[in-house]
């Protein structure tokens, strides 16, 4: 999701270079105070999900004697076509989705970065090579690559989470090189090397911690659309194996019985809207924190 | 400066090929990386051991690589696709009958996004900092987080299930296209309203638009007439972005509504493991891309002339 975050970015830029301080205050706060809200209701949700052995009964229990019941107290979201409780099944989901997100992403950060750093640092041939494999991942319309990899990989978490981190890699690579560049020509770095500071320790000790605050914002909103991702997968019947309670999947298999059973697909969809909602608010806040140079660039 | 402009675009053109040449290659290597037997996987599940032979000659796969490749690309560029390892139909057939339902149903989203997304990102801009503003905002975070097949299954319990205003899925009629086309619009119009915004309030910040002001011009004047020209251009590559993320969304809103386009058929040809169907599709959507990008990079220059295309 690129594009969201490229257009997010003028947006700050923007935001900051309004005249009157006093509202641009406001809108900071006002912003704190969104990026606060997503930040509750995702520890709500990690929280959940974690104790979800301890809160709730078996995610795959099957109960023919209950099969599609609208909700009502002893079953609050209802339940499925096999009669399983949806609630038990959403909490559960949120395990499975946190999971997938965090693996692909880290999986994404262990490439994209060293490979990023790499092409910006050393320039020339390298960098030339390593920017037309990322044009050519980029070719691939997002959703689309990680599509194309399970086609090829077969269904599974491992190879959702593979998929998944392949298609944000390019991303990274773009943001770390284009950190790294700006980074290699500042004063610090020429006074490093006067002092005899190797390649190795300049990248390890300059150039990677300054590349940190973009990399952690993006990769705030890279988990939302990581497990966005991932839910796309599963709908299509193309991502976690069932009967394991994953939120596309059980959205996807909840169409079928959608003109009487209404419930089945819209719980899980609302959990998804929610996590994703929250880490670009948080995404968001974060990058208004963290780096108070993304204002002073409009 | 008319030739330095012809000059940039064939540059742009070339620069284009490599890229094309390159998806070839990644979807050829890829299908190949897939464990087990090519001619196997192309023929299908249902062939008999001498079809797989007799495939397997016939398309190359005892040659080298090389060779294998330069074939498969020029077949490509030929237009031959092969066979779908389940119809036995050629796969360019298959895809010309699909492609005009996805190309409707994203040429559709696309100007409705273009249209609301607009509309939105000024009236925010103008009204900035007030509730208009919020409410804008607060719906483009909206856009940019619900799932597209989740907004689809809504959108049609409401307006299908519930008020019978239009059809549940399926195609034939332009009021099948309202849902899918609306449904996949929601994630470009956030995006495009984000961009209108930011890029409006940057503009009207900058000195022309105060000269034009202290002309005593009114706001809306200024606004519509002075600004929106200049803060139009980051918008036309937003829009041109979002095409590829369009096309991704466009796999899951036509499974959604049972709309017969391309993505839908990738969809089945992925389950069934169908794979000339799969590269084909694959090709076929990447070199949309790159295209649409193309043109954005050609217009964004023709509409920017601060832009040396040196």
């Amino acid at each position: 999701m690129s594009p969201s975050t490229r257009a997010s970015d003028t947006d700050k830029g923007v935001r900051s270079t309004i005249p009157s301080a006093g509202r641009s205050a406001w809108d900071r706060l006002r912003r704190r105070r969104t990026a606060a809200a997503g930040l509750v209701v995702l520890g709500m949700l990690l929280a959940s999900s974690l104790a979800a052995p301890l809160l709730m009964g078996d995610p795959d229990a099957v109960d023919f004697a209950a099969v599609l019941q609208s909700p009502s107290p002893a079953h609050p979201l209802g339940t499925d076509q096999l009669g399983r409780d949806l609630l038990t099944r959403v909490i559960y989901g949120g395990r499975i989705s946190f999971l997938i997100g965090a693996l692909a992403v880290l999986l994404a950060l262990a490439a994209g970065i060293p490979v990023g750093v790499i092409s910006g640092y050393a320039g020339g041939t390298v960098d030339l090579l390593v920017q037309r494999g990322v044009d050519l991942l980029l070719a691939f319309p997002g959703f689309l690559l990680a599509l194309t990899l399970i086609a090829v990989l077969g269904v599974g978490v491992t190879n959702v989470v593979v998929s998944v981190a392949v298609a944000a890699i390019p991303v990274y690579v773009r943001l770390v090189r284009g950190a790294t560049l700006v980074i290699r020509e500042q004063t610090y770095i020429e006074a490093a090397r006067a002092l005899g500071a190797g390649d190795r320790a300049i990248i390890l000790r300059h150039v990677l911690p300054n590349c940190l605050t973009p990399v952690i914002v993006q990769s705030t909103l890279q988990l939302g659309a990581a497990i966005l991702t991932a839910a796309g997968l599963g709908f299509l019947g193309l991502g976690v194996r069932p009967p394991t309670p994953e939120w596309g999947t059980m959205l996807g298999e909840g169409q079928t019985y959608l003109l009487s059973y209404w419930f089945i697909a819209t719980f899980p969809g609302l959990a998804i809207f929610l996590v994703v909602m929250a880490f670009n608010l948080v995404g968001d806040g974060l990058r208004d924190a963290l780096d108070p140079r993304a204002g002073a660039r409009g | 400066m008319r030739a330095p402009l012809g000059r940039y675009v064939v540059r742009r053109l070339l620069y284009a090929l490599p890229t094309l040449l390159g998806v070839t290659l990644a979807v050829f290597l890829l299908v190949r990386l897939i464990p087990g037997d090519p001619a196997r996987l192309i023929a299908g599940l249902l062939a008999s051991d001498d079809e797989v032979q007799r495939l397997r000659v016939e398309l190359g796969l005892d040659r080298p690589m090389p060779e294998q490749y330069a074939r498969f690309l020029a077949s490509v560029l030929a237009g031959n696709f092969g066979l779908s390892a389940v119809t036995r139909t050629p796969v360019i057939e298959e895809i010309g009958i699909r492609m005009r339902a996805t190309l409707t149903l994203a040429v559709t989203s696309t100007a409705l996004a273009v249209a609301a997304g607009l509309s939105a990102g000024v009236l925010a801009a103008a009204y900035h900092n007030t509730a208009v503003d919020y409410a804008v905002m607060m719906a483009a975070l909206g856009g940019v987080s619900v799932p597209v097949f989740w907004l689809g299954i809504m959108l049609m319990l409401l307006f299908a299930v519930h008020l019978h205003w239009v059809p549940a899925g399926g195609s034939g009629t332009p009021a099948h296209l309202i849902l899918p086309a609306v449904t996949l619009a929601a994630f470009s119009t956030a995006i495009v309203a984000r961009m209108t915004r930011g890029s409006l309030l940057e503009t009207l910040n900058l000195d022309f638009v105060r000269t034009a002001r202290a002309k005593g011009i009114g706001e809306g004047a200024v606004i519509i007439r002075h600004a929106l020209r200049n803060a139009l251009i980051p918008v036309v590559t937003v829009v041109g972005l979002q095409f590829g993320a369009l096309l991704g969304g466009a796999v899951l809103t036509e499974t959604t509504f049972a709309w017969p386009g391309l993505g839908r058929l990738l969809v089945s040809a992925i389950t069934a493991r169908d794979y000339p169907v799969i590269q084909g599709i694959v090709i076929v959507f990447a070199a949309m891309f790159v295209v649409v990008n193309l043109v954005t990079d050609l217009l964004y220059v023709a509409v920017d002339p601060r832009i040396r295309y040196g």
